[in-house]
């Protein structure tokens, strides 16, 4: 088989087992705090203008953000099913997606990647896409004040790619100037420093926004070490044949 | 010969053949991620708004 299709076929089937399994986490871990969150955000939200119990106003479920958010049209999936079966298929296209990038490099390793490999491989996709962007923006809850969006994002790409590369010349180059400039690299972005947020009130109790980086942050390491030995053994054996 | 190709291909694992696929199949990925997880298209975002939080992706 074409090594494409191998790696398209081995990730679809790791992502969507990982994908399904993530969900189950988070139905116990990150979606009760999300949804408790969404309880503050909606008060802060609703002006004294607008009754909440007003039956004519359809329910504002989870529309966020406190500045320049006032979308009354926007579509949002209906709560109950039809949110956690978007949040279900958004965690097998995340998870799908991460695989793609797991079995290519074990594609590019050209030989058998073991279980274990792999799990080690799913550890260093936590490092580079958990830890490392956590460490300057933390799983936030929604109704929390936020620095600019892209500005954000930029950060959060820049800091993952800046800790793949820093890890990658750690583990493979044996050279001490590539141990310098690995662990510089994984510096780099925190002296930089990630977007602050403007100080803002929110009514979100700290103690739930630290339960949430408790729970966000265990279920991506579960997220991650699944992935890594699903997609080692789906690849190792799908490229066999 | 179609064999001893398929054999060469698995056989050579710097063959440009493999990278560039793999690096298809990889920017794929990026791709599958950053529609998920990063598109500012509101719909993209609420439908998948859990999964951003969860997986701690800049959100809102």
């Amino acid at each position: 088989m074409s090594v494409f299709r191998s790696i398209v076929f081995s990730a679809a089937l790791a992502g969507v087992i990982t994908g399904a399994a993530i969900t189950g986490a988070q139905m116990v871990g990150t979606i009760p705090l999300i949804q408790k969150s969404e309880v503050y955000e909606r008060k802060a939200e609703a002006p004294a203008a607008v009754a909440p119990t007003d039956a004519t106003q359809p329910a504002h479920t989870h529309d966020h953000g406190a500045a320049a958010h006032s979308h009354e049209a926007e579509w949002e999936p209906a709560e109950g099913f039809q949110r956690n079966a978007f949040t279900t298929g958004a965690n097998i296209l995340t998870a799908i997606g991460f695989a793609l990038l797991l079995a290519g490099i074990f594609a590019l390793r050209g030989r058998t990647v073991s279980w274990r490999e792999g799990l080690f491989w799913g550890l260093g996709g936590f490092v580079v896409f958990t830890a490392a962007p956590g460490l300057g923006l933390p799983p936030e809850l929604p109704g929390m004040p936020v620095a600019d969006l892209s500005l954000r994002q930029t950060w959060w790409v820049s800091t993952a790619c800046a800790t793949a590369a820093g890890l990658g010349l750690l583990v493979f180059r044996k050279a001490s100037w590539a141990a310098i400039l690995g662990l510089g690299l994984i510096v780099l972005p925190h002296l930089i420093g990630a977007p602050q947020a403007p100080a803002g009130h929110t009514d979100v109790p700290e103690a739930l926004s630290h339960s949430f980086v408790v729970a966000a942050t265990l279920t991506s390491l579960l997220f991650w070490a699944l992935l890594g030995v699903l997609t080692s053994i789906a690849f190792q054996r799908i490229s066999r044949t | 010969m179609q064999q001893t190709q398929t054999a060469q291909i698995s056989a050579v694992t710097t063959d440009v053949n493999v990278v560039v696929q793999a690096v298809l199949a990889m920017a794929l990925g990026l791709f599958i991620v950053g529609v998920v997880g990063f598109s500012h298209i509101s719909a993209v975002h609420n439908a998948a708004h859990d999964t951003r939080h969860a997986n701690a992706f800049p959100c809102h």
